[in-house]
C-alpha cells in the first residue's frame, strides 16, 4: 500500500529512501504496539493483584489495622509482635516438621515409585500411573474431608488397617491428640503428593539416554553403578526442581489441617504460617500483623529455596 | 494372625525365595508386589467413599466397605444419603439446593479456566513471536514474580477487594487469577515451537495480528492448552482460601465451602457430605481422562529439557 501510494506521488518518489525508511517506522510501532496489546491484560491484573498488593503489604506490615480501612503506623512492632509470639513459634516448627517430612520421606517414595514404573515396559504401566495420580484430582479439602472419616479412632479405615497389619492403633486419636496431629498430617499429605511428585521423577527417568545405560552396562558396571553414574546425574537437575518446589509447597501449608482439624488442633498443634496468618487477618481483623507474617515466610522461603539450590549446585559439580 | 497379615507375609515372603532361584525373577517380581500395593492403599480411600456414601447411616461404621452379602438389603445399602444431600435446605438467604453450590463451582472453575486460558496464551504469543524492546524485562519480572508466595498477597488483597466493592461477588475470585506469570510461561514454551515462517505467511495474505493468534498459532498448541485447562481448572475447582474469604452469601458458596461447612452439621450422619464428596469428585476425575496425556506433557514441560 505504501510503496504504491509512493510511486504515485511525484514528491515522495523522487527521494527513494523516504517510503522505505517510513514504512519501516511505521510497521516498528505498530510490531511493538501490538505485543503490548497483547499483554495487556497480564499488565493490568499484575499490577493492580500484584504489584500494588506487595507494596501495600510492606506499608500495612508496619502498621496495626482492625479490620479494612482502618490503621496507625506502629513502626516494626508487628514484627516483633511475631517474632516473639509461642503461636508463632508453634507455627514455625509444624510448618519446619511437615516440609522435612515431605523431602525426606515423600520424596523418596515417590523416587522410588518412579523407578518401580519406569523399570518395565507394559500396558499396565498408564493404569498403576493413573491409579497412584488419583487422589491429586480432589485436593486438599476433599482429601481433609476423607481423612477427617479415615482418621476416626476404632471405625476409621485408616485405624482398622493399621490395626490388622500390626496389632497396634486400632483406638489411635490421630486428630485430637496434640503429639499425633502433625504425624496425622504427614500421612494424608504423603497420599496426596505422592503420586504429583512422581510424575516428575517419572518424566526425569524416561529422559536418561538408553545408549548410555548399555553402553554403563558392557563396560561392567553393576545395577548399583548404573544408578549411581548414569541415572543420579541425569535426574539430578529435576530432583533440585522437585524438592525446591515442594519445599515452597510445604511451606505454605495451610488448607490440609485447617479442615482436618477444623481449625488448629488441639494446643494450636496443626497451626502452621499461613494458618497463623490466616488467624490474624481474618479471625482477629488485624492485617498489620498478617502482612508482617506474610513477609517473614518470603524471606524463609527465599532463603531456603537459594540454600537448596546452592547445595544441589555444589553436589552436580562434584561429580 | 489374621488374613491380611498371612497375605502380607507370603507376598514378603516369595521375594527372597524366586531371587534366590534367579535374581532377575526376584527383581521382576518385587516390582509388581510393589506397584500393586502402592496402587492398592491409594485408591481404597476411593473405594471406601463409594462405599460409605451408599450405607445406611445405620451400618455406616459396622463394616468397613459394604456389608457382607448375607446382610445386603434396602435397610443397609440405599440412597438416602444422596436424597438428604440434595434437597434444598433452609439457609440465612434463602432456600438452597446442592445443585446451587454444584453449579456455582462449575460456573467459577470454567470461567476463570476459559478466561485465563485466553489471557495467558495472548501474553504467551506476544512473548514468544515478536521482539521488542523490555521483552526480557518482562520475562524476568514474570520469573521473579513466580517466586513470591501467594500468601503475602492475601491480606492486602483482601483490603483491595474491599475497597474495590467486590465483597460477596465472584469478580474477587476470577479476576486476579485471570492472568497468571506461571500460565504465560506454559504458553510461551509451547507457542516458540511455532515456526516463525508460518505467522510471515499470514502477515503477507493480510490476516490481522489478533486473526494470526487465534487461526494460525492456538490451533497448534492444543495439548498445551488442554493441560493448562485442566490444571487451571483443577485449581479452582479445589479453591477453598479465596472463596472462603471473599464469598460471603450462602447462595454464592462453592463446594469446598459448603462440604467443609457440611463437616460440623452433618457430624452426626456423615454420609451426607461423604455423598457430597462423591458427587464434588466427578467433574475432575471425568475431565482427567479425557485430558490424562495432555496434563501429564503439560505439568513436565517446565521442568524438563525435552
Amino acid at each position: 500500500m505504501t510503496q504504491t501510494q509512493a510511486a504515485n506521488n511525484p514528491v515522495a518518489s523522487g527521494a527513494m529512501a523516504l517510503p522505505t525508511d517510513n514504512r519501516r517506522r511505521r510497521g516498528g510501532l505498530r510490531r511493538s504496539l501490538t505485543p503490548m496489546g497483547f499483554l495487556l491484560p497480564y499488565f493490568l491484573v499484575t499490577a493492580v493483584f500484584f504489584v500494588y498488593p506487595l507494596i501495600y503489604a510492606t506499608i500495612l506490615s508496619f502498621h496495626m489495622t482492625s479490620g479494612p480501612g482502618v490503621r496507625q503506623y506502629v513502626g516494626v512492632s508487628n514484627f516483633t509482635f511475631v517474632l516473639t509470639d509461642p503461636d508463632f513459634h508453634t507455627a514455625l516448627y509444624n510448618t519446619a516438621f511437615f516440609a522435612v517430612c515431605s523431602v525426606c520421606v515423600q520424596l523418596p517414595l515417590s523416587f522410588g515409585l518412579a523407578m518401580m514404573l519406569n523399570a518395565g515396559k507394559d500396558r499396565l504401566r498408564g493404569f498403576f500411573r493413573l491409579a497412584i495420580f488419583a487422589p491429586n484430582l480432589v485436593g486438599q479439602v476433599f482429601v481433609a474431608i476423607l481423612f477427617t472419616m479415615l482418621f476416626t479412632p476404632r471405625y476409621g479405615m485408616f485405624n482398622r488397617l493399621v490395626h490388622m497389619v500390626t496389632g497396634f492403633g486400632l483406638e489411635q486419636q490421630w486428630l485430637t491428640d496434640p503429639a499425633w496431629v502433625m504425624p496425622g498430617v504427614v500421612i494424608a499429605a504423603i497420599w496426596l503428593y505422592v503420586g504429583f511428585n512422581m510424575i516428575y521423577f517419572l518424566a526425569a527417568l524416561q529422559n536418561v539416554s538408553k545408549t548410555l545405560v548399555e553402553a554403563a552396562w558392557i563396560d561392567g558396571a553393576g545395577p548399583w553403578g548404573v544408578f549411581w553414574n548414569v541415572t543420579r546425574p541425569a535426574v539430578m537437575p529435576v530432583a533440585t526442581f522437585v524438592v525446591v518446589v515442594s519445599t515452597i509447597g510445604s511451606f505454605q501449608l495451610f488448607e490440609l489441617p485447617f479442615i482436618l482439624l477444623e481449625g488448629y488442633g488441639p494446643k494450636n498443634s496443626g497451626m502452621t504460617i499461613v494458618g497463623y496468618l490466616y488467624n490474624n487477618a481474618f479471625e482477629n481483623g488485624d492485617l498489620g500483623t498478617a502482612a508482617a507474617v506474610g513477609w517473614l515466610l518470603t524471606l524463609i522461603i527465599l532463603s531456603i529455596s537459594l540454600v537448596q539450590i546452592k547445595l544441589s549446585g555444589t553436589m552436580e559439580n562434584d561429580r | 494372625m489374621n488374613g491380611l497379615q498371612i497375605t502380607l507375609i507370603i507376598m514378603a515372603a516369595v521375594f527372597p525365595a524366586l531371587w534366590l532361584i534367579r535374581r532377575r525373577w526376584g527383581w521382576v517380581y518385587a516390582r509388581w508386589a510393589g506397584l500393586i500395593l502402592a496402587a492398592v492403599v491409594m485408591t481404597l480411600p476411593f473405594v471406601w467413599l463409594t462405599c460409605a456414601a451408599f450405607k445406611d447411616k445405620t451400618v455406616l461404621n459396622e463394616f468397613m466397605f459394604l456389608p457382607p452379602a448375607s446382610e445386603l438389603s434396602a435397610e443397609t445399602i440405599n440412597l438416602d444419603n444422596f436424597t438428604e444431600l440434595f434437597a434444598p435446605k433452609q439457609t440465612v438467604s434463602g432456600t438452597v439446593s446442592f445443585w446451587r453450590y454444584f453449579a456455582n463451582s462449575l460456573f467459577l472453575a470454567g470461567g476463570t479456566t476459559f478466561i485465563s486460558m485466553v489471557f495467558c496464551s495472548m501474553g504467551g504469543y506476544a512473548l514468544a513471536k515478536y521482539r521488542f524492546a523490555g521483552r526480557n524485562a518482562i520475562l524476568g519480572f514474570m520469573l521473579a514474580s513466580l517466586t513470591i508466595p501467594g500468601v503475602v498477597l492475601l491480606a492486602p488483597n483482601f483490603e483491595i477487594i474491599w475497597q474495590l466493592g467486590w465483597m460477596d461477588s465472584y469478580l474477587a475470585l476470577i479476576v486476579p487469577a485471570a492472568a497468571s506469570a506461571f500460565g504465560i510461561f506454559l504458553f510461551r514454551q509451547a507457542l516458540l515451537n511455532v515456526p516463525d515462517d508460518l505467522i510471515e505467511a499470514g502477515r503477507i495474505d493480510g490476516c490481522s495480528e489478533f486473526r494470526i493468534y487465534l487461526q494460525l498459532a492456538m490451533p497448534l498448541v492444543r495439548p498445551m492448552t488442554g493441560a493448562f485447562c485442566l490444571i487451571t481448572f483443577l485449581a479452582q475447582w479445589n479453591a477453598f482460601l479465596q472463596p472462603n474469604i471473599f464469598l460471603q452469601s450462602q447462595y454464592k458458596l462453592t463446594l469446598p465451602v459448603v462440604l467443609n461447612q457440611y463437616i460440623s452439621e452433618y457430624a452426626q450422619q456423615y454420609g451426607v457430605f461423604l455423598a457430597g464428596t462423591l458427587v464434588a469428585i466427578i467433574p475432575p476425575a471425568i475431565l482427567f481422562m479425557a485430558l490424562q496425556r495432555e496434563f501429564i506433557s503439560g505439568l513436565t514441560s517446565g521442568a524438563v529439557k525435552q
